[in-house]
């Protein structure tokens, strides 16, 4: 049977986790495992978490722990954000999940996970760890210790960021895809591509087809055309009750030419 | 097994029950504090029946841990209206036949009136999002919508 | 757009159509009024079976198979007894009559289906022990420690695979994995006029294969019951059915109770669509209240809503028509499959509707049907919505299209062409009235900017119907195609006196009572063909009698009636 232990500050919860603990932090997705009897036998807490925590320190865009998807939308300086916290859910859930709490969930979840991903973010251990990029969550999401916060740049331009999320339902539905894309230019040239995709894998991942296809060019629908062409590379979509993979692998490249023609007329 | 006292506001009450370990607040408000009106329908955050608020936002009672409520204010569609007198949002769905089966409808009722609380001139398209974590599955949501923007247009008697 | 107003009117009363026929100094219609019950709505009191609260209430779930299709060799319930907080495990042993009596009960077939099964499992999720425990989450865990030994078989989930010779039999009684229709047939048979020798007629033939998945009811509130015991040595029993008195009849079947020791609560239903008529849930919550003493609650979590409750269920037709140039459809033939999943439910039922609403609206003069109720090792269907016509409405619009394609005909043209009009025989052999189709095509055109030709403009279902197109056919084909023997007409048996075993308990229809089905070769047609009927020939008198006298009388006397509920029965 579940217990549940209770601390004031993270270095205390820090401290209590085990192999046999999960971290409850907005609930949606642990919460959901305790009551269909599947969750860890400890469950760990906050006493007070602090649902908008954040700062920044020049251009570096610092979210903790506890900021939720309504907290991000709460936040001028994370506008270019709003996009993909806005599509996590439904009102409610975005009153609870968090952050950092997305970076855990798994498919067909972690919508906010690809953008993080897209964008380079780090994430910052509890205590003396240094910050290690979100791909090391993803490469084995069980034996990451608590996380205090996740870090990123913000783009010099905020047009540099686009995101797509494909839903068959609408305003809230599960991602058929999400897609997210950085596209950093220097004279008209694309220099650091990063293209991840959200529910096309057990995890967010990177088009490495798309990312080579973009690098060094300017985004144009020649370009476009070649990213779209290659984008499944990298990828390995899923079969389940919202698409197959077949239908995944299909419109994958149908939808990042979308994202990237909008991104291009900006 | 260790039983954890709670404490908390329930629609402007001060309110006092022991939560199991692991117990949601959905399950804790129905069969410990004895409000009936959070419905269950998922467990998972899908369908919006268990919608509460706590401090004013709305949570899915289902997936809120109930020990987490100690201090906390929170709201249910039993809290709606005053006595006798109703919501303006209640009158406004049983003049719009906002309400078919009725399972939805006080989740539902709660997501709109945390709505108008924020924002009093929603426009339909903020009502449309505003209600999109609660699933209706018989009333249709067109006549909920309606219903919503009659109060919030002011052509619902209060 | 209209509806989309806040206060518009969100229908549009069409007071040009059937004027005459029809009072418009209405008191209700088209003028709002609140529901009786909606207070209780907006309030959050209106009283759903959840809404009850007990003390000492305990919580039932089910140990259920993780396999398509398995024989149990042993149910291990020993360590479930053990598990903290769980109070008595339940097996098929423990159940009075283990069989779920729905379908004797509404006349319509053999009753097939464990409440909690013992020998064989034919879906996955199929419940093999109820454990009662303390809390949800006790009785969650242990009923994951009831220890099942398994054979795995092999299982079929499509239906043309499950008819086909040599597939897994899904119910021992129905080794084909068909249904057999009224004691006779391995299908529901619908013979109008003569189908093949009008195809010959026909200038063309189009062919259609249609179909659609099994779909969930999904109501907000998932399906359960709460029983409790009540003084003078009642049970009381809140529940969630949409059918209160087949749940009551079924509960007092299945623990053979006088229905008067059962005190039923319902009418309070979080959302039905057909899904909550199965009762399920009422005979093994009054029964862990029998063995317990105590409150019981058996309700399904949102997972087992969407794996184990019984969805409308899949269908898959084969339409072939025979159409003139001119768009007339002189010829309609279907093969259907209906996928009533591991049990009967009320597929069979479902059927019968769906034969009777056979060919579609429309006046055709050669009609053909064979329609199947298969076995499969999917989830139990049951009632949604209209089931039983949906599939088949799909189907046949679809189709309908199709046609219109093939003869380059606007579609809406067709369906006012070939629509029923009053006076009209269908192919079940009643007349059509009050028919309204070419008026409701009419309005779609005008609403969707579609020109239709003049003529099909000033058509209306009033006129131009009945006489030769109100005819019987003067000759209908028919077969014995799919004739098993082995089979009594058990359940209908009962209501015309007959051959059937009256008043027997249900467990005297258990598998293990029933014969083996056999097929005798399809014996051949001796009538020979006539030329189809011309759609409009002017002077065909209708005939005084109906002229079906080529297919055989019926061996007991009676006149038929049709039911609602199972289809053709003798009075």
């Amino acid at each position: 049977m579940t217990t549940v232990e209770t601390y004031a500050t993270l270095d205390d919860a820090a401290r209590a986790m085990g192999s046999d603990a999960a971290y409850l932090a907005g609930g949606t997705l642990l919460m959901r495992a305790v009551n269909e009897g599947n969750a860890p036998d400890r469950l760990v807490r906050l006493n007070n978490p602090n649902p908008k925590e954040f700062r920044s320190s020049g251009d570096k865009l610092i979210l903790g722990a506890g900021l939720t998807m309504a907290g991000v939308l709460s936040l001028r300086e994370l506008d270019f954000l709003h996009p993909v916290a806005r599509v996590i859910g439904g009102p409610q859930i975005r009153n609870m999940a968090t952050v950092v709490g997305n970076l855990f969930a798994e498919h067909p979840y972690g919508d906010f996970a690809t953008a993080l991903l897209a964008l380079g973010a780090q994430v910052v251990p509890v205590g003396q760890g240094s910050p290690r990029p979100v791909e090391d969550i993803f490469r084995d999401r069980s034996r990451v210790g608590l996380i205090s916060s996740v870090e990123f740049h913000r783009p010099r331009d905020p047009r540099a960021f686009g995101f797509l999320k494909v839903s068959r339902v609408k305003p809230k539905g599960v991602s058929v895809l999400s897609i997210a894309a950085l596209l950093p230019r220097e004279g008209g040239r694309i220099r650091g591509a990063r293209i991840a995709f959200g529910a096309m894998g057990a995890t967010p991942l990177r088009s490495a087809g798309a990312e080579r296809a973009l690098e060094g060019q300017s985004l144009d629908a020649t370009s476009i055309d070649r990213a779209a062409a290659a984008a499944i590379e990298g990828l390995d979509p899923p079969t389940d009750q919202i698409a197959s993979a077949w239908y995944r692998r299909e419109v994958a490249g149908v939808h990042l030419k979308r994202l990237l023609t909008g991104m291009e007329r900006i | 097994m260790a039983r954890t006292p709670v404490t908390f506001n329930l629609n402007g009450s001060p309110k006092a029950a022991f939560a199991n370990p692991g117990q949601n607040l959905l399950d804790f408000l129905r069969r410990d504090v004895g409000d009936l009106t959070p419905k269950f329908g998922c467990g998972q955050g899908t369908c919006g029946a268990c919608t509460v608020t706590i401090n004013g936002q709305t949570q899915l009672a289902c997936l809120v841990l109930a020990e987490a409520v100690n201090g906390q204010d929170v709201r249910t569609a039993g809290g709606l209206g005053q006595g006798a007198t109703l919501d303006p949002l209640q009158e406004s769905f049983m003049d719009h036949f906002a309400a078919q089966c009725g399972y939805c409808t006080p989740g539902m009722l709660v997501s709109a009136r945390a709505l108008l609380d924020q924002n009093p001139r929603p426009t339909r398209d903020e009502v449309i999002e505003a209600i999109s974590g609660n699933l209706c599955r018989c009333t249709g949501y067109e006549p909920i919508i309606t219903a919503i923007l009659a109060v919030a247009e002011g052509r619902e008697r209060a | 757009m209209k509806n989309m107003t806040t206060d518009g009117p969100m229908v549009e009363f069409r007071k040009d159509l059937f004027a005459d026929e029809r009072d418009d100094n209405l008191n209700e219609v088209g003028k709002p009024t609140r529901r009786q019950d909606i207070r209780g709505h907006v309030t959050g009191r209106s009283p759903f079976f959840d809404d009850h609260l007990f003390n000492g209430l305990l919580h039932m779930r089910c140990a259920r198979s993780p396999h398509h299709h398995a024989r149990i060799r042993r149910v291990d319930t020993t360590a479930a007894e053990r598990m903290p907080g769980v109070v008595r495990v339940l097996t098929g042993r423990d159940v009075p009559v283990n069989l779920n009596t729905l379908l004797s009960l509404l006349d319509f077939g053999l009753d097939d289906e464990p409440i909690l099964s013992e020998t064989k499992v034919a879906y996955k999720g199929e419940p093999v022990a109820a454990v009662i425990a303390e809390t949800e989450a006790e009785a969650r865990a242990a009923a994951a420690a009831v220890h099942v030994d398994w054979e795995v078989l092999p299982h079929v989930l499509d239906v043309e695979e499950a008819v086909k010779p040599g597939a897994p039999a899904v119910l021992d009684i129905y080794p084909n994995n068909k249904f057999v229709y009224h004691g006779k047939y391995d299908h529901q048979k619908l013979r109008f006029g003569d189908v093949d020798a009008a195809f010959k007629t026909a200038d063309h033939i189009v062919e259609g294969r249609y179909q659609m998945s099994p779909i969930e009811q999904a109501p907000i509130e998932t399906c359960g019951a709460i029983a409790a015991p009540e003084q003078n040595d009642r049970y009381v029993c809140y529940t969630s059915t949409q059918a209160l008195f087949f749940s009551l009849g079924t509960a007092a079947k299945v623990l053979t109770l006088p229905s008067s020791r059962l005190h039923f609560i319902g009418g309070t239903v979080g959302g039905g669509f057909g899904g909550k008529v199965d009762s399920i849930h009422e005979p093994l919550a009054i029964l862990g209240t029998m063995l317990t003493g105590r409150p019981v609650k058996y309700a399904w979590d949102r997972a087992e809503e969407m794996q184990v409750g019984a969805p409308r269920g899949a269908e898959r037709w084969y339409i072939t028509d025979g159409v003139m140039a001119d768009g007339r459809i002189v010829a309609r033939k279907f093969t259907g499959y209906f996928d009533a999943g591991a049990y009967t439910r009320l597929s069979s039922y479902a059927i019968i509707k769906g034969v009777g609403h056979l060919p579609g609206p429309y006046t055709i003069p050669n009609v053909y049907a064979d329609v199947y109720c298969v076995y499969t090792n999917r989830t139990p269907a049951t009632a949604m919505r209209g089931f039983g016509i949906t599939g088949v409405d799909f189907s046949i619009e679809a189709h309908m299209d199709k046609v219109a394609e093939t003869v380059g005909m606007n579609p809406i043209e067709l369906r006012i062409l070939n629509a029923y009009r009053d006076g009209d025989m269908k192919a079940h052999r009643r007349e059509a009235k009050n028919c309204a189709l070419i008026e409701c095509a009419q309005v779609v055109a005008e609403k969707a900017g579609v020109t239709i030709s003049p003529a099909l403009k000033a058509a209306n279902s009033l006129t131009g119907g009945g006489g030769d197109r109100g005819a019987l056919p003067v000759f209908t084909a028919t077969d014995s195609e799919g004739r098993v023997e082995g089979f009594t007409a058990t359940s209908y048996a009962k209501k015309g006196g007959g051959s059937g075993p009256e008043n027997l308990p249900p467990v005297a229809l258990r598998p293990t009572a029933a014969q083996p089905a056999t097929r005798p070769a399809p014996q051949p047609r001796v009538e020979t063909a006539r030329p189809a009927p011309q759609a409009a020939a002017p002077d065909n008198p209708r005939p005084s009698e109906p002229a079906d006298q080529t297919q055989k009388k019926p061996a007991r006397s009676g006149a038929m009636r049709f039911s609602s509920l199972s289809g053709f029965r003798r009075r």
